[in-house]
Protein backbone atom coordinates (compact mmCIF):
# COMPACT_ATOMS: atom_id res chain seq x y z
CA UNK A 1 0.00 0.00 0.00
CA UNK A 2 1.37 3.39 -0.98
CA UNK A 3 2.09 5.98 1.69
CA UNK A 4 -0.52 8.66 2.15
CA UNK A 5 0.81 11.77 0.33
CA UNK A 6 0.36 13.88 3.48
CA UNK A 7 3.08 11.73 5.07
CA UNK A 8 5.31 12.50 2.11
CA UNK A 9 4.91 16.21 2.92
CA UNK A 10 6.02 15.47 6.47
CA UNK A 11 9.04 13.52 5.19
CA UNK A 12 9.88 16.37 2.80
CA UNK A 13 9.92 18.86 5.68
CA UNK A 14 11.90 16.45 7.82
CA UNK A 15 14.51 15.87 5.10
CA UNK A 16 14.75 19.58 4.27
CA UNK A 17 15.57 20.44 7.86
CA UNK A 18 17.82 17.41 8.32
CA UNK A 19 20.00 18.52 5.40
CA UNK A 20 19.94 22.13 6.54
CA UNK A 21 17.82 23.59 3.77
CA UNK A 22 16.90 27.24 4.21
CA UNK A 23 13.19 26.30 3.90
CA UNK A 24 11.26 27.91 6.69
CA UNK A 25 7.53 28.53 7.09
CA UNK A 26 6.63 31.78 8.83
CA UNK A 27 5.43 31.28 12.39
CA UNK A 28 2.23 33.18 11.55
CA UNK A 29 1.42 30.58 8.88
CA UNK A 30 2.04 27.75 11.34
CA UNK A 31 -0.38 29.46 13.74
CA UNK A 32 -3.00 30.02 11.01
CA UNK A 33 -2.84 26.44 9.77
CA UNK A 34 -3.14 25.01 13.28
CA UNK A 35 -6.17 27.21 14.02
CA UNK A 36 -7.77 26.05 10.77
CA UNK A 37 -7.13 22.37 11.48
CA UNK A 38 -8.46 22.51 15.04
CA UNK A 39 -11.63 24.33 13.93
CA UNK A 40 -12.24 22.11 10.91
CA UNK A 41 -11.81 18.91 12.94
CA UNK A 42 -14.15 20.27 15.62
CA UNK A 43 -16.81 21.35 13.10
CA UNK A 44 -16.82 17.99 11.36
CA UNK A 45 -17.16 16.16 14.67
CA UNK A 46 -19.94 18.49 15.82
CA UNK A 47 -22.03 17.86 12.71
CA UNK A 48 -21.67 14.10 13.16
CA UNK A 49 -22.28 14.28 16.90
CA UNK A 50 -25.75 15.74 16.30
CA UNK A 51 -26.68 12.58 14.37
CA UNK A 52 -25.95 10.18 17.22
CA UNK A 53 -27.90 9.54 20.42
CA UNK A 54 -26.06 10.81 23.49
CA UNK A 55 -26.80 7.48 25.21
CA UNK A 56 -24.27 5.77 22.90
CA UNK A 57 -21.70 8.55 22.80
CA UNK A 58 -21.46 9.54 26.46
CA UNK A 59 -20.26 6.19 27.91
CA UNK A 60 -17.63 5.98 25.16
CA UNK A 61 -16.56 9.56 25.82
CA UNK A 62 -16.31 8.88 29.56
CA UNK A 63 -14.20 5.78 28.89
CA UNK A 64 -11.89 7.78 26.60
CA UNK A 65 -11.41 10.46 29.25
CA UNK A 66 -10.79 7.89 31.98
CA UNK A 67 -8.22 6.21 29.76
CA UNK A 68 -6.49 9.57 29.17
CA UNK A 69 -6.27 10.04 32.94
CA UNK A 70 -4.89 6.53 33.55
CA UNK A 71 -2.17 6.48 30.86
CA UNK A 72 0.19 8.84 32.73
CA UNK A 73 -0.07 6.55 35.75
CA UNK A 74 1.38 3.76 33.61
CA UNK A 75 4.07 5.94 32.04
CA UNK A 76 5.24 7.59 35.24
CA UNK A 77 6.69 4.54 37.07
CA UNK A 78 8.53 3.48 33.91
CA UNK A 79 10.07 6.92 33.50
CA UNK A 80 10.94 7.19 37.17
CA UNK A 81 12.31 3.69 37.84
CA UNK A 82 13.49 2.37 34.47
CA UNK A 83 14.53 5.73 33.07
CA UNK A 84 15.79 7.06 36.43
CA UNK A 85 14.33 10.49 35.67
CA UNK A 86 13.58 12.91 38.47
CA UNK A 87 9.95 13.26 39.61
CA UNK A 88 9.33 16.51 37.71
CA UNK A 89 10.60 15.27 34.37
CA UNK A 90 8.82 11.92 34.74
CA UNK A 91 5.51 13.60 35.63
CA UNK A 92 5.77 16.13 32.82
CA UNK A 93 6.53 13.50 30.17
CA UNK A 94 3.80 11.22 31.54
CA UNK A 95 1.32 14.11 31.21
CA UNK A 96 2.33 14.70 27.57
CA UNK A 97 1.58 11.03 26.80
CA UNK A 98 -1.76 11.09 28.61
CA UNK A 99 -2.87 14.03 26.46
CA UNK A 100 -3.31 13.72 22.69
CA UNK A 101 -1.99 15.04 19.39
CA UNK A 102 -4.72 16.43 17.15
CA UNK A 103 -2.63 16.20 14.00
CA UNK A 104 -1.80 12.54 14.61
CA UNK A 105 -5.56 11.99 14.90
CA UNK A 106 -6.16 13.83 11.61
CA UNK A 107 -3.58 11.66 9.86
CA UNK A 108 -5.25 8.57 11.39
CA UNK A 109 -8.59 9.68 9.94
CA UNK A 110 -6.97 10.26 6.58
CA UNK A 111 -5.43 6.75 6.74
CA UNK A 112 -8.83 5.14 7.39
CA UNK A 113 -10.61 7.20 4.72
CA UNK A 114 -8.01 6.19 2.14
CA UNK A 115 -8.58 2.51 2.97
CA UNK A 116 -12.35 3.00 3.08
CA UNK A 117 -12.57 1.80 6.67
CA UNK A 118 -15.69 3.14 8.42
CA UNK A 119 -15.34 4.83 11.83
CA UNK A 120 -17.52 6.79 14.24
CA UNK A 121 -17.32 10.30 12.77
CA UNK A 122 -18.05 12.01 16.08
CA UNK A 123 -14.62 10.99 17.37
CA UNK A 124 -13.28 14.59 17.41
CA UNK A 125 -15.34 14.87 20.60
CA UNK A 126 -12.96 12.37 22.18
CA UNK A 127 -9.97 14.39 20.99
CA UNK A 128 -11.30 17.49 22.76
CA UNK A 129 -12.12 15.52 25.91
CA UNK A 130 -8.81 13.67 26.04
CA UNK A 131 -6.63 16.80 25.85
CA UNK A 132 -7.04 17.77 29.48
CA UNK A 133 -7.23 14.74 31.85
CA UNK A 134 -3.72 13.45 31.12
CA UNK A 135 -2.23 16.91 31.69
CA UNK A 136 -4.02 17.29 35.03
CA UNK A 137 -2.86 13.85 36.20
CA UNK A 138 0.70 14.68 35.14
CA UNK A 139 0.60 17.87 37.20
CA UNK A 140 -0.80 16.04 40.22
CA UNK A 141 1.95 13.42 39.93
CA UNK A 142 4.54 16.20 40.00
CA UNK A 143 2.89 17.79 43.05
CA UNK A 144 2.69 14.53 44.96
CA UNK A 145 6.08 13.01 44.29
CA UNK A 146 8.19 15.80 42.87
CA UNK A 147 8.18 18.05 45.92
CA UNK A 148 10.20 15.53 47.91
CA UNK A 149 12.93 15.70 45.29
CA UNK A 150 13.13 19.51 45.21
CA UNK A 151 16.34 20.92 46.62
CA UNK A 152 15.37 22.86 49.73
CA UNK A 153 17.62 25.79 48.85
CA UNK A 154 15.47 26.76 45.88
CA UNK A 155 12.69 29.09 46.91
CA UNK A 156 9.63 27.46 45.45
CA UNK A 157 6.97 29.92 44.27
CA UNK A 158 3.43 28.84 45.14
CA UNK A 159 1.63 27.32 42.20
CA UNK A 160 -0.89 29.69 40.65
CA UNK A 161 -3.90 27.42 40.21
CA UNK A 162 -6.05 30.12 38.62
CA UNK A 163 -3.55 30.87 35.88
CA UNK A 164 -2.96 27.17 35.42
CA UNK A 165 -6.63 26.25 35.04
CA UNK A 166 -6.92 29.13 32.58
CA UNK A 167 -3.99 27.80 30.57
CA UNK A 168 -5.36 24.24 30.50
CA UNK A 169 -9.04 24.84 29.84
CA UNK A 170 -8.73 27.97 27.70
CA UNK A 171 -5.70 26.91 25.70
CA UNK A 172 -6.26 27.36 21.98
CA UNK A 173 -6.63 23.66 21.20
CA UNK A 174 -9.43 23.10 23.72
CA UNK A 175 -11.19 26.36 22.77
CA UNK A 176 -11.06 25.74 19.02
CA UNK A 177 -11.87 22.02 19.10
CA UNK A 178 -14.62 22.48 21.68
CA UNK A 179 -15.91 25.64 19.96
CA UNK A 180 -15.89 23.92 16.56
CA UNK A 181 -17.79 20.94 18.01
CA UNK A 182 -20.41 23.25 19.50
CA UNK A 183 -20.80 25.32 16.31
CA UNK A 184 -21.00 22.19 14.15
CA UNK A 185 -23.53 20.64 16.50
CA UNK A 186 -25.76 23.74 16.55
CA UNK A 187 -25.45 24.63 12.88
CA UNK A 188 -25.88 21.13 11.48
CA UNK A 189 -24.89 20.09 7.95
CA UNK A 190 -27.17 22.60 6.22
CA UNK A 191 -25.90 25.51 8.34
CA UNK A 192 -22.28 24.68 7.54
CA UNK A 193 -22.92 24.07 3.84
CA UNK A 194 -21.74 27.55 2.73
CA UNK A 195 -18.46 27.04 4.63
CA UNK A 196 -17.87 23.48 3.59
CA UNK A 197 -15.57 24.30 0.62
CA UNK A 198 -13.22 26.04 3.06
CA UNK A 199 -13.42 23.80 6.11
CA UNK A 200 -13.95 20.41 4.51
CA UNK A 201 -12.92 20.80 0.85
CA UNK A 202 -9.48 22.26 1.56
CA UNK A 203 -8.80 20.16 4.64
CA UNK A 204 -6.41 17.63 3.14
CA UNK A 205 -4.31 20.31 1.42
CA UNK A 206 -3.99 22.32 4.61
CA UNK A 207 -3.08 19.18 6.54
CA UNK A 208 -0.33 18.53 3.98
CA UNK A 209 1.08 22.06 4.40
CA UNK A 210 0.93 21.76 8.17
CA UNK A 211 2.74 18.44 8.06
CA UNK A 212 5.46 20.00 5.90
CA UNK A 213 5.98 22.50 8.72
CA UNK A 214 5.78 19.77 11.37
CA UNK A 215 8.48 17.86 9.50
CA UNK A 216 10.74 20.90 9.81
CA UNK A 217 9.92 21.30 13.50
CA UNK A 218 10.32 17.59 14.32
CA UNK A 219 13.68 17.33 12.54
CA UNK A 220 14.92 20.37 14.47
CA UNK A 221 14.61 18.25 17.64
CA UNK A 222 17.20 15.72 16.41
CA UNK A 223 19.93 17.97 17.75
CA UNK A 224 18.56 17.33 21.25
CA UNK A 225 18.56 13.51 20.97
CA UNK A 226 21.86 13.31 22.78
CA UNK A 227 20.44 15.23 25.72
CA UNK A 228 17.40 12.93 25.88
CA UNK A 229 19.49 9.75 25.87
CA UNK A 230 18.69 6.26 24.60
CA UNK A 231 16.08 5.49 27.27
CA UNK A 232 13.74 8.31 26.22
CA UNK A 233 14.18 7.54 22.53
CA UNK A 234 13.18 3.92 23.23
CA UNK A 235 10.36 5.14 25.46
CA UNK A 236 9.08 7.31 22.59
CA UNK A 237 8.66 4.21 20.40
CA UNK A 238 7.59 1.52 22.88
CA UNK A 239 5.04 3.61 24.82
CA UNK A 240 2.87 4.48 21.81
CA UNK A 241 2.73 0.81 20.78
CA UNK A 242 1.60 -0.30 24.26
CA UNK A 243 -0.78 2.64 24.69
CA UNK A 244 -2.11 2.17 21.14
CA UNK A 245 -3.01 -1.44 21.95
CA UNK A 246 -4.71 -0.30 25.18
CA UNK A 247 -6.69 2.30 23.21
CA UNK A 248 -7.86 -0.29 20.69
CA UNK A 249 -8.92 -2.60 23.54
CA UNK A 250 -10.87 0.19 25.28
CA UNK A 251 -12.47 1.02 21.93
CA UNK A 252 -13.59 -2.56 21.48
CA UNK A 253 -14.88 -2.77 25.07
CA UNK A 254 -16.99 0.36 24.60
CA UNK A 255 -18.53 -0.85 21.36
CA UNK A 256 -16.58 1.15 18.76
CA UNK A 257 -16.11 -0.26 15.25
CA UNK A 258 -12.71 -1.45 13.98
CA UNK A 259 -12.10 2.02 12.52
CA UNK A 260 -13.23 3.78 15.71
CA UNK A 261 -11.11 1.52 17.90
CA UNK A 262 -8.12 2.18 15.62
CA UNK A 263 -8.61 5.91 16.13
CA UNK A 264 -8.93 5.53 19.90
CA UNK A 265 -5.67 3.57 19.70
CA UNK A 266 -4.11 6.45 17.72
CA UNK A 267 -5.29 8.93 20.37
CA UNK A 268 -3.95 6.81 23.23
CA UNK A 269 -0.63 6.37 21.41
CA UNK A 270 -0.19 10.05 20.57
CA UNK A 271 1.54 12.58 22.78
CA UNK A 272 0.48 16.21 23.02
CA UNK A 273 2.79 18.91 21.75
CA UNK A 274 0.41 21.90 21.73
CA UNK A 275 -1.62 21.90 24.95
CA UNK A 276 0.70 19.91 27.21
CA UNK A 277 4.01 21.78 26.72
CA UNK A 278 2.34 25.14 27.42
CA UNK A 279 0.53 23.88 30.52
CA UNK A 280 3.53 21.94 31.87
CA UNK A 281 5.85 24.92 31.46
CA UNK A 282 3.67 26.81 33.94
CA UNK A 283 2.63 23.94 36.19
CA UNK A 284 5.97 22.11 36.47
CA UNK A 285 8.65 24.71 35.73
CA UNK A 286 11.30 22.42 37.22
CA UNK A 287 10.80 19.87 34.44
CA UNK A 288 13.21 20.20 31.54
CA UNK A 289 11.00 20.94 28.51
CA UNK A 290 13.64 19.66 26.09
CA UNK A 291 13.14 16.08 27.32
CA UNK A 292 9.37 15.95 26.85
CA UNK A 293 9.47 17.76 23.52
CA UNK A 294 12.22 15.61 22.01
CA UNK A 295 10.34 12.49 23.06
CA UNK A 296 6.83 13.60 22.04
CA UNK A 297 7.68 15.58 18.93
CA UNK A 298 11.04 14.21 17.81
CA UNK A 299 10.33 10.50 18.33
CA UNK A 300 6.68 9.59 18.96
CA UNK A 301 5.09 11.95 16.45
CA UNK A 302 7.13 10.78 13.42
CA UNK A 303 6.83 7.16 14.60
CA UNK A 304 3.03 7.35 14.83
CA UNK A 305 2.68 9.07 11.46
CA UNK A 306 4.76 6.57 9.53
CA UNK A 307 4.59 3.21 11.33
CA UNK A 308 2.31 3.59 14.33
CA UNK A 309 -1.04 4.31 12.67
CA UNK A 310 -0.88 1.33 10.26
CA UNK A 311 0.30 -0.82 13.19
CA UNK A 312 -2.63 0.14 15.44
CA UNK A 313 -5.00 -0.61 12.58
CA UNK A 314 -3.43 -4.05 12.16
CA UNK A 315 -3.64 -4.65 15.93
CA UNK A 316 -7.33 -3.72 15.77
CA UNK A 317 -8.04 -5.81 12.67
CA UNK A 318 -6.08 -8.97 13.48
CA UNK A 319 -5.79 -9.24 17.24
CA UNK A 320 -8.72 -7.46 18.75
CA UNK A 321 -11.44 -7.82 16.09
CA UNK A 322 -10.37 -11.14 14.51
CA UNK B 1 16.33 69.43 24.83
CA UNK B 2 15.26 68.88 28.41
CA UNK B 3 15.74 65.19 29.35
CA UNK B 4 15.24 63.20 32.53
CA UNK B 5 17.15 60.07 33.61
CA UNK B 6 15.29 56.74 33.82
CA UNK B 7 16.20 53.05 33.67
CA UNK B 8 15.47 50.76 30.74
CA UNK B 9 14.95 47.19 31.98
CA UNK B 10 15.09 44.58 29.22
CA UNK B 11 13.91 41.02 29.84
CA UNK B 12 14.35 38.31 27.20
CA UNK B 13 12.58 35.07 28.02
CA UNK B 14 10.24 32.27 27.09
CA UNK B 15 6.83 33.19 25.76
CA UNK B 16 5.30 31.14 28.61
CA UNK B 17 6.38 33.89 30.99
CA UNK B 18 4.73 36.77 29.12
CA UNK B 19 1.51 36.96 31.13
CA UNK B 20 3.38 36.71 34.41
CA UNK B 21 5.98 39.31 33.46
CA UNK B 22 3.31 41.82 32.44
CA UNK B 23 1.41 41.27 35.67
CA UNK B 24 4.56 41.55 37.79
CA UNK B 25 5.82 44.68 36.01
CA UNK B 26 2.52 46.45 36.64
CA UNK B 27 2.39 45.26 40.23
CA UNK B 28 5.82 46.71 40.97
CA UNK B 29 4.87 50.08 39.55
CA UNK B 30 5.81 50.09 35.86
CA UNK B 31 3.57 52.42 33.85
CA UNK B 32 4.02 50.67 30.56
CA UNK B 33 5.91 48.03 28.61
CA UNK B 34 6.76 47.00 25.06
CA UNK B 35 6.98 43.38 23.94
CA UNK B 36 8.43 41.94 20.73
CA UNK B 37 8.68 38.37 19.48
CA UNK B 38 12.32 37.36 19.12
CA UNK B 39 14.46 34.28 18.59
CA UNK B 40 17.93 33.33 19.71
CA UNK B 41 20.06 30.85 21.60
CA UNK B 42 22.13 30.47 24.74
CA UNK B 43 22.99 28.08 27.54
CA UNK B 44 19.46 26.60 27.47
CA UNK B 45 19.70 25.77 23.74
CA UNK B 46 18.30 27.57 20.70
CA UNK B 47 14.78 28.96 20.55
CA UNK B 48 13.88 29.38 16.91
CA UNK B 49 10.25 30.48 17.28
CA UNK B 50 9.24 27.89 14.67
CA UNK B 51 6.29 26.63 16.72
CA UNK B 52 4.53 27.58 19.93
CA UNK B 53 6.93 25.68 22.20
CA UNK B 54 9.95 27.69 21.10
CA UNK B 55 8.62 31.24 21.13
CA UNK B 56 10.54 33.92 22.99
CA UNK B 57 9.80 37.51 23.83
CA UNK B 58 11.77 40.64 24.63
CA UNK B 59 10.07 42.94 27.10
CA UNK B 60 11.23 46.51 27.62
CA UNK B 61 10.20 48.60 30.59
CA UNK B 62 11.24 52.20 31.11
CA UNK B 63 10.85 53.09 34.77
CA UNK B 64 12.39 54.51 37.93
CA UNK B 65 15.47 52.74 39.34
CA UNK B 66 13.52 51.36 42.34
CA UNK B 67 10.88 49.84 40.07
CA UNK B 68 13.52 48.28 37.80
CA UNK B 69 15.26 46.80 40.78
CA UNK B 70 12.01 45.44 42.30
CA UNK B 71 10.99 43.78 39.02
CA UNK B 72 14.41 42.32 38.33
CA UNK B 73 14.79 40.93 41.85
CA UNK B 74 11.37 39.32 41.63
CA UNK B 75 12.24 37.76 38.27
CA UNK B 76 15.59 36.50 39.57
CA UNK B 77 13.93 34.94 42.59
CA UNK B 78 10.95 33.36 40.89
CA UNK B 79 11.78 32.52 37.30
CA UNK B 80 15.50 32.38 36.64
CA UNK B 81 16.02 28.95 38.23
CA UNK B 82 13.73 27.17 35.81
CA UNK B 83 13.15 29.38 32.78
CA UNK B 84 15.47 30.81 30.15
CA UNK B 85 15.68 34.49 31.02
CA UNK B 86 18.22 37.19 30.15
CA UNK B 87 18.00 40.57 31.83
CA UNK B 88 19.87 43.82 31.67
CA UNK B 89 19.40 47.42 32.76
CA UNK B 90 20.68 50.54 31.05
CA UNK B 91 20.39 54.26 31.61
CA UNK B 92 18.09 56.12 29.29
CA UNK B 93 16.93 59.73 29.01
CA UNK B 94 13.26 60.53 28.45
CA UNK B 95 11.48 63.73 27.52
CA UNK B 96 8.29 63.23 29.54
CA UNK B 97 9.20 61.78 32.96
CA UNK B 98 5.57 61.58 34.16
CA UNK B 99 4.87 58.97 31.47
CA UNK B 100 7.27 56.44 33.00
Amino acid sequence: MRLDPVILFFLLGFAARFWDSDLKLPEALYETLSIYLLLAIGLKGGVELAKHPMGTVLPQAAAAMAMGACLPLLAYPALRHLGRLNGFDAASIAGHYGSVSVVTFAVGVSFLVKREVAFEEYMPLFVALMEVPGIVVGILLARMTGSAAAPAVLARPAIQWGALAHEIFLGKSVVLLGGGLAIGWFAGPSGLEPMSPLFFGLFKGVLALFLLEMGLVAAARIGDFRRAGPFLIGFGVITPVLFGAIGVLVGRATGLSVGGATLLGVLAASASYIAAPAAMRIAIPEANPTLSIVTALGVTFPFNLTLGIPLYHEIARRLIFP
Amino acid sequence: MNTHPKKLLVLIGEYALEKFLIRDAKRFGAHGYTIADVRGGGSHGTREADWEGSRSIRMEVICDPEVASAISEHVLRNYCANYSVSMYVTDVAVLRPEKF
